[in-house]
This record gives structure tokens, C-alpha cells and sequence, in this order.
């Protein structure tokens, strides 16, 4: 009797769980999928103002300007930082040579030093960098179109976000060499 | 009745006295507005577990309370941090996983057995409005000095001037440490003083 209460009220108390829960996400989903979507609408924004019409493709974003040109590609790229995954947007030029800009989506890195990889001078380094034969970093002023300046004390979170773009580039470069 | 409230807010603070729910309380004070959202989130999770806990306290078989109790919480904290995803979603990904974390903050779980399960809803409900209000003065306290020596800033409006060097360690786990030692510290001092 004393084991079928307990199985009872347990029972009991998680179904109710179970059916509030589901309810409740029920109603959230929309909105948490139109935030996600949202923001990565105003990244591209902000990496490519000029942008009039985005059309999603299988996993990536194709950016069109207001005569229908073709501005460039989106990718989503994701990595290990220094404390956590690292989640990076980013924008290459049609001819795959050339980076429009990126954006940091979420990262879980040092506060005051290794989250400065979202700040706007750490951002702006990657506007029209080339990216062949690929990105490097240095601990002092760049010289050559494809190298920017790693942030002082957080070499490893600058390296992550260099290493998960390289990487990233260089799989959608061999993917479209196989087309 | 109005001690039962004011337990939680100073004599048995959960954070400074009974140094209860240090891992939300040490990891997400790098801000005041992250101390102020986790401090809402614990005032929603910690009043509607330990109402349940309440109502439902005849009920429950003494063997499985536990389990009992944690999904009840679980289900609130869940509810939170859909929430938040949903209307605030800066906030939630500043939390990022310490709003799921709530699951396991000993003072939800601590208020439900030593408290809520014992006493009538209106006297749970004392109590951890109390708690939970302690608790949230004690996040924005923490998060406000540490974003303050460590960033310069209060809730991100800048307080003090170019001439203040920052100290980066503040923000950083060893800050919250130091912080929250010379609190616990300066507590204890005022207690003796009025004593």
C-alpha cells in the first residue's frame, strides 16, 4: 500500500510537470525561434548594411543588395574558445577570397579580456581581410592583407576565433572545389 | 510574522550569513544587471516551489520528498528560463547556464525541506519572499561593487571617470571571492556592533 502511494504521488507530480512544461514551450517556441532568427538577421545587417534581401540556402545565407546583386555568402561557424564554445557569423565576398566582416553570435570567454573578440576594434579587423592562404595573427601591428593583431592577454580567445574561421573557410572552399 | 519576513533580508541572509547558493551568487555577479536578472529569476522559482511545497506538504511520502521537491523546482526554473528566452533573450545568454543551474541552489532546495514542507502556505510564502528578496539584495550588492572596481560602471552607466584604472581580477572568479569575503566580513562587523 505504502509503495503504491509513493509510486502514486511521484507519478503524479510528474505528469503534472510534464504537462505544464509542454504547455508552457508550447507557447514560447515561436518567439525563442523568431529571437534566434532575429539576431542573426541584425549581425548580417551590421556586417553588410547595403544587404536588401537574404535567402536562406541549406546552411548557409545568400546577401543580395537592392539591384539584385549578389553582396556575398553567410556561414555560421562554431568552435572551442579559451573557457567555452565560441559561435561566430560570418560574411565572404562572392569570389570566396575576401571576408565582408564577422560577428560574434555567443562566447563564453574572459570578461575584460578574452570577450574583447566582441568588440568593435576586435571585430573591425576582419573587414575585407583576405582570407588566403589564410588568416594569422600577430601580437603586433599587421602588415599583409590576411593578418590581424591578436588582443593583449587573450592570445588563445583570439586564436580561437582565427582558427575557427581558417577552418571553416577552407572546408566551404574544398566542399565548392568538389561542385 | 514580520520577523518570519525579515529573516531572510538580514539575520539569516542566505547569502552573507548562511553563505547558501555561492555558485550562482560567485559566477554571475560580473554585473549588476546579471545579479539583479538572476536575483528575479530566484524570487519567481523560490516563492512559487515553496507555495507548492506548502500546499501540497500532507501529501508527499517522506521517502521521496526529495525527488518530489526537485521537480517542482526543476519545473519553475524551467519555466524561467523559457521566459527569459523568450523576452529577454540578452539576458538569458548572459546567464547562459546558471538559469538552468537554479535547479540546484541549496537555498530553493533548503527553504523547501527546513521550511515550506512544515508550514502552511502563507507562512512558506513569508518566508521565502524574505529569502528570495535577501537573496536578490545580496546579487545586486555583489554585482554592483565588482562592475564597479572591475569595469568602471553601475548597470552599465559609467560612475567613475578615465582616470580609474580598472581592476579586471574583479570581475574575474577571483574578484567575486574577494568581494564577497570582505561582505561576509563587514556583515559579521555590524551584527557585533549592534550586539
Amino acid at each position: 500500500m505504502k509503495t503504491l502511494r509513493i509510486v502514486l504521488v511521484l507519478a503524479l507530480v510528474s505528469v503534472f510537470s510534464a504537462g505544464t512544461l509542454s504547455f508552457f514551450e508550447l507557447l514560447a517556441e515561436k518567439r525563442i525561434a523568431e529571437n534566434e532568427k532575429r539576431e542573426i538577421e541584425e549581425s548580417i545587417f551590421t556586417i553588410a548594411p547595403q544587404t536588401e534581401k537574404i535567402e536562406e540556402v541549406k546552411d548557409y545565407y545568400k546577401l543580395f543588395d537592392r539591384e539584385g546583386n549578389l553582396l556575398g555568402y553567410v556561414f555560421l561557424a562554431e568552435g572551442q574558445g579559451y573557457q567555452g564554445p565560441v559561435k561566430i557569423l560570418f560574411a565572404l565576398k562572392p569570389n570566396l577570397e575576401e571576408l565582408l566582416g564577422i560577428e560574434i553570435i555567443s562566447h563564453q570567454e574572459t570578461p575584460g579580456l578574452g570577450a574583447k573578440i566582441d568588440s568593435e576594434e576586435f571585430k573591425q579587423q576582419f573587414r575585407r581581410l583576405k582570407v588566403l592562404p589564410k588568416i594569422e595573427y600577430l601580437k603586433k601591428k599587421p602588415s599583409l592583407p590576411n593578418q590581424i593583431q591578436a588582443i593583449t592577454g587573450a592570445t588563445v580567445s583570439s586564436r580561437s576565433v582565427v582558427n575557427i574561421l581558417n577552418k571553416k573557410i577552407e572546408q566551404i572552399r574544398r566542399e565548392l572545389k568538389k561542385r | 510574522m514580520k520577523k518570519l519576513f525579515k529573516k531572510g533580508l538580514w539575520e539569516n541572509h542566505p547569502i552573507f550569513k548562511q553563505l547558501l547558493g555561492m555558485c550562482p551568487t560567485l559566477a554571475v555577479t560580473t554585473s549588476a544587471i546579471n545579479g539583479l536578472s538572476m536575483g528575479l529569476a530566484v524570487i519567481f522559482v523560490l516563492n512559487f516551489s515553496s507555495g507548492v511545497v506548502s500546499l501540497i506538504r500532507k501529501f508527499i511520502p517522506p521517502q521521496v520528498r526529495i525527488a518530489v521537491y526537485t521537480i517542482i523546482i526543476a519545473t519553475f526554473v524551467t519555466l524561467a528560463d523559457l521566459f527569459l528566452k523568450a523576452f529577454f533573450p540578452s539576458i538569458s545568454k548572459a546567464l547562459g547556464p546558471y538559469v538552468p543551474l537554479i535547479v540546484v541552489n541549496c537555498i530553493i532546495l533548503g527553504r523547501a525541506e527546513a521550511f515550506a514542507s512544515k508550514n502552511p502556505p502563507k507562512l512558506a510564502l513569508l518566508d521565502s519572499l524574505g529569502m528570495s528578496l535577501g537573496f536578490l539584495w545580496g546579487l545586486v550588492l555583489l554585482g554592483s561593487l565588482r562592475e564597479l572596481l572591475g569595469a568602471g560602471t553601475i548597470f552599465g552607466v559609467k560612475v567613475l571617470g578615465d582616470f580609474f584604472e580598472k581592476w579586471v581580477v574583479m570581475v574575474l572568479p577571483a574578484g567575486a571571492f574577494l568581494v564577497l569575503g570582505f561582505l561576509v566580513g563587514i556583515m559579521n562587523y555590524i551584527e557585533r556592533k549592534r550586539r
